[in-house]
């Protein structure tokens, strides 16, 4: 699982109100060499929820310096660009699992894949 | 229609009455000619389809003859079987103009319901025959074998007044009543104490007719087991295969009393119903014993025909299939199974079906009992459980490597999204889209999890979860797909939560593309045929740098752009919606509310259904023709008559394989060359015959087939939503929406 991935997740229990942005708790975590693509990579902020990515970045000791807020003019600013393609989509949750904020539910990542199944009563 | 009202009223009323009947008539035949390749004609005939008075929908022969025969002489009435029409032809064609004004719009009561008959004229009539099944390999029906004494000897030999049975077979068994002489067969192990012979041995009555049996050769030596069913009017047994390990080769079931229809299931999906007469003796071997299941699907009525049944006995009569059917009512029927325990280990030749060799005792060759469509939430969600998850799971590497060529007009979809646009794939299986248009962000979610291990393997970003509830932010996505999903749902409530809870992933104006498969698969037949032609000039042409591996089973395979452009002026452009006329499609629903098992490769004729697939293990490769195909082929050559094999690979349209059972199986019944479905059907499915004696397993998968209209009304029904288009693609519905 990436980062980008994990800025698109949220706990979906039963009841939860405020089930954003869910905890990593990471037993492995790796690091691949993507190419770096400036326009995609800008294009890609717009749909993030920054704080988010910087919080999960932070929780995986991968945060190199980002900003709490983004920066302006960032799509002119290549070494930021790179540092967000590094949390974005470099960084990667091997195994570990995913924690819902409000409710505590863990789901598992297993093999980098989280398994968001829940059960009849949670639904 | 009380004559005695006003005037004026009645008039307008009439005409009103009148007018929904001509709408009607209208409907049923777009329908005809769409569903079943029957054109009707307005210029009056001495024939006429009768629509909805079809044994289908529960009309006897009986009960339309009667009708039909009040406008004049009638030549000859045709019901095909599980159809919701028939063909009558009068001696003249005055009296099928007057059958055509006084019958239209007129009810016909049958039992406890009513059906409303539309006639419409034919040139000819097209299914005047049914092809007889041929019965299943080695299976072998004796008509009158005990006379009308002999009947009357046995069953008084029976005592059901005093059952040896132990409490729990009894509980199990609650829907007939049973007795076992010789040895008891236990239904909770599905095996016989060998050790534990019952006191009773088999009833001295049975001793005269069994040396018959011997004699006659039906069996090598005397049985040492009998087991006695009862069933009344309604009660049956679901399929199965009897224990291999239990008992030896030949079974022989002596039927008395009532007649009914026994049902023979191949594991290929190959159904052949047979008709067992009173006295009749039913004499099991080989494949029809080891590998064919065989049950009575619990009924009041049989379809059977109606020539008299007192024909000249034949040992090898295919009493399967007549032309002229009727509904025949069921009495109360006693069976006789004689068999003989075996001792060894069984060695028989279908190991799949063998639990002397591994399998498990319940084969799979149909679902033990088809489950009924659900009446609840938790049933549908058990329902899916068992009838889509765990079967993907199952099926996940073999299901994958047929499934990677992605169809033309999804990737149009995708290819049109802006570059940065945020997609989810719900229900993405091995990800075959997700990376159609890499300046997309694309995430994938599906249920299963094998599935998203594929996706994982080859670098997409996915997740486990279920389309009814993605763990994915409300208004994050500028598009969503889902793409042959939402007919996995069982019911209409679930599957409009599936749309609903699809759209609230999309930001306002997002799009969202969904694919579902159609009962209508005639739209696409046309362009199979295209398809097929082409397949015909280039037999076997699979050259490399086709992607059409998929081949049958993809929309548009590589078939280029003309064939996608040829597409689109057939379907999208055609904006005259025909509905089905009530009734006449859903009829064939009413089988006693069990879901139906799908042939592959026929057209539907339900919408809940469940449709095989047949699990080929090493994954890779895909129809007919492959090293695996060839292997299988010479195996066949020892075991069946060369007749068959040299049909299997002539024909282009029929493809052996039965991996037809796509996700959607798109081409389905791009063979049928109609008129006629079920001649069709027949004809296919006895070109298909069995292409391996050593049968693949077989999972079932449930679907709901959607009907033309029922996706874009299913859509409408969420808020905020406006269907942008809808279109037919080879099968399947399709509709483009964006949420406002």
């Amino acid at each position: 699982m990436k980062l980008l991935t994990h800025n698109m997740l949220t706990s979906h229990v039963k009841g939860v109100t405020n089930g954003y942005p869910l905890l990593i708790k990471a037993t492995e975590v790796k690091v691949n060499d993507v190419e770096f693509n400036p326009e995609f990579i800008s294009r890609m902020i717009p749909k993030l929820e920054w704080s988010a990515l910087v919080k999960a970045a932070e929780e995986l000791g991968h945060r190199q310096d980002l900003p709490g807020e983004l920066v302006p003019e960032y799509e002119k600013n290549e070494e930021f660009l790179k540092k967000v393609h590094r949390a974005l989509v470099e960084v990667e949750v091997v195994e570990g699992c995913l924690q819902c904020p409000e409710s505590g539910r863990e789901f598992p990542i297993t093999k980098g894949i989280p398994n968001m199944l829940l059960n009849e009563d949670e639904v | 229609m009380d004559p005695s009202v006003d005037n004026k009223a009645d008039v307008v009323r009439r005409s009103k009455e009148e007018k929904k009947v001509l709408r009607k008539q209208i409907k049923a035949s777009h329908t005809l000619l769409k569903h079943e390749g029957i054109s009707t004609t307005s210029l009056p005939t001495k024939s006429l389809v009768v629509a909805n008075g079809g044994l289908g929908n529960s009309v006897s022969r009986e009960e339309l003859s009667a009708v039909l025969k009040e406008m004049g002489e009638v030549e000859t009435l045709v019901m095909p079987s599980h159809k919701p029409y028939a063909f009558v032809t009068y001696r003249s064609e005055e009296s099928a103009r007057k059958a055509h004004v006084h019958l239209n719009g007129q009810k016909l009561l049958c039992g406890d319901n009513s059906v409303t008959l539309y006639l419409i004229f034919v040139d000819s009539v097209t299914c005047e025959e049914e092809v007889s099944v041929p019965l299943p390999e080695g299976l072998v029906l004796v008509e009158d074998f005990v006379s009308l004494e002999e009947e009357a000897l046995l069953l008084a030999a029976v005592d059901w007044s005093h059952t040896n049975d132990d409490v729990t077979a009894q509980k199990a068994l609650k829907h007939r009543r049973v007795k076992h002489y010789g040895f008891e067969f236990r239904y909770d192990i599905n095996n016989v104490d060998k050790d534990k012979p019952l006191p009773a041995g088999l009833p001295e009555e049975c001793k005269p007719i069994l040396q018959r049996c011997v004699k006659n050769r039906h069996m090598d030596v005397m049985p040492d087991q009998l087991t006695v069913n009862q069933y009344e009017s309604g009660q049956g047994i679901p399929p199965h295969v009897d224990t291999h390990s239990a008992f030896e080769d030949t079974i022989m079931s002596l039927s008395l009393g009532a007649k009914t229809v026994m049902e023979f299931r191949h594991p290929n999906g190959r159904v052949v119903p047979v008709l067992l007469p009173g006295r009749s003796l039913l004499v099991m071997k080989g494949q029809s014993r080891y590998l064919w299941t065989h049950g009575i699907t619990p009924r009041k009525f049989d379809m059977v025909p109606t020539c008299n049944p007192q024909s000249p006995a034949d040992a090898t009569s295919d009493s399967g299939i007549h032309r002229n059917l009727t509904l025949s009512k069921r009495g109360t029927r006693t069976s006789f199974t004689f068999r003989r325990i075996r001792h060894e280990p069984c060695h028989c030749a279908f190991p799949s079906a063998c639990d002397s060799q591994g399998a498990s005792s319940v084969p799979s060759t149909s679902p033990p009992s088809p489950p009924s469509l659900p009446g609840c939430h938790a049933d549908a969600a058990r329902l899916e459980e068992k009838y889509v998850h765990r079967v993907y799971n199952t099926i996940a590497s073999h299901f994958s490597s047929t499934r990677h060529s992605p169809w033309p007009r999804v990737c149009h979809f995708l290819s049109s999204l802006p570059p940065g646009s945020v997609l989810a794939d719900v229900g993405c299986g091995n990800g075959k889209y997700l990376g159609v248009n890499p300046e997309v962000i694309a995430v994938g979610c599906d249920r299963s999890s094998a599935l998203i291990q594929i996706c994982a393997e080859r670098g997409f970003q996915a997740f486990v979860s279920d389309a009814l509830s993605v763990p994915l932010r409300t208004a994050s996505c500028d598009a969503c797909i889902s793409i042959a999903v939402i007919h996995h749902f069982s019911t209409q409530e679930r599957r409009l939560a599936a749309v609903r809870e699809l759209l609230r992933l999309l930001k306002p104006g997002g799009r969202a593309l969904i694919y579902v498969w159609a009962f209508e698969q005639e739209y696409k037949q046309q362009k199979s045929k295209y398809l097929k032609d082409c397949n015909k000039e280039h037999p076997g042409n699979r050259s490399p740098n086709n992607s059409m591996s998929e081949d049958s089973q993809t929309p548009d395979g590589n078939k280029s752009k003309h064939a996608d452009r040829h597409l689109e002026d057939d379907s999208e452009t055609h904006t005259e919606t025909h509905k089905p006329v009530d009734n006449i499609s859903d009829v064939s629903n009413v089988t006693d509310g069990k879901l139906s098992v799908h042939m592959n490769r026929t057209a539907f004729n339900t919408q809940d259904l469940l449709v095989p697939w047949h699990l080929k293990k090493g994954g890779g490769k895909k129809e007919g023709e492959s090293a695996e195909g060839a292997k299988k082929d010479k195996r066949k050559d020892n075991s069946r008559p060369s007749s068959l094999n040299s049909n299997s690979d002539s024909s282009p349209g029929f493809e052996i394989s039965s991996t037809s059972a796509s996700r959607l199986d798109t081409t389905d019944c791009k063979s049928k060359p109609s008129p006629s479905g079920d001649t069709t059907q027949v004809s296919s499915c006895s070109l298909k015959s069995e292409p391996e004696s050593v049968p693949p397993p077989v999972f079932h998968r449930y679907y709901h087939v959607f009907q033309q209209g029922e996706l874009e009304q299913l859509c409408v029904q969420v808020a905020g939503v406006k269907v942008r288009s809808s279109y037919h693609d080879q099968g399947n519905w399709c509709v483009i929406l964006e949420k406002e």
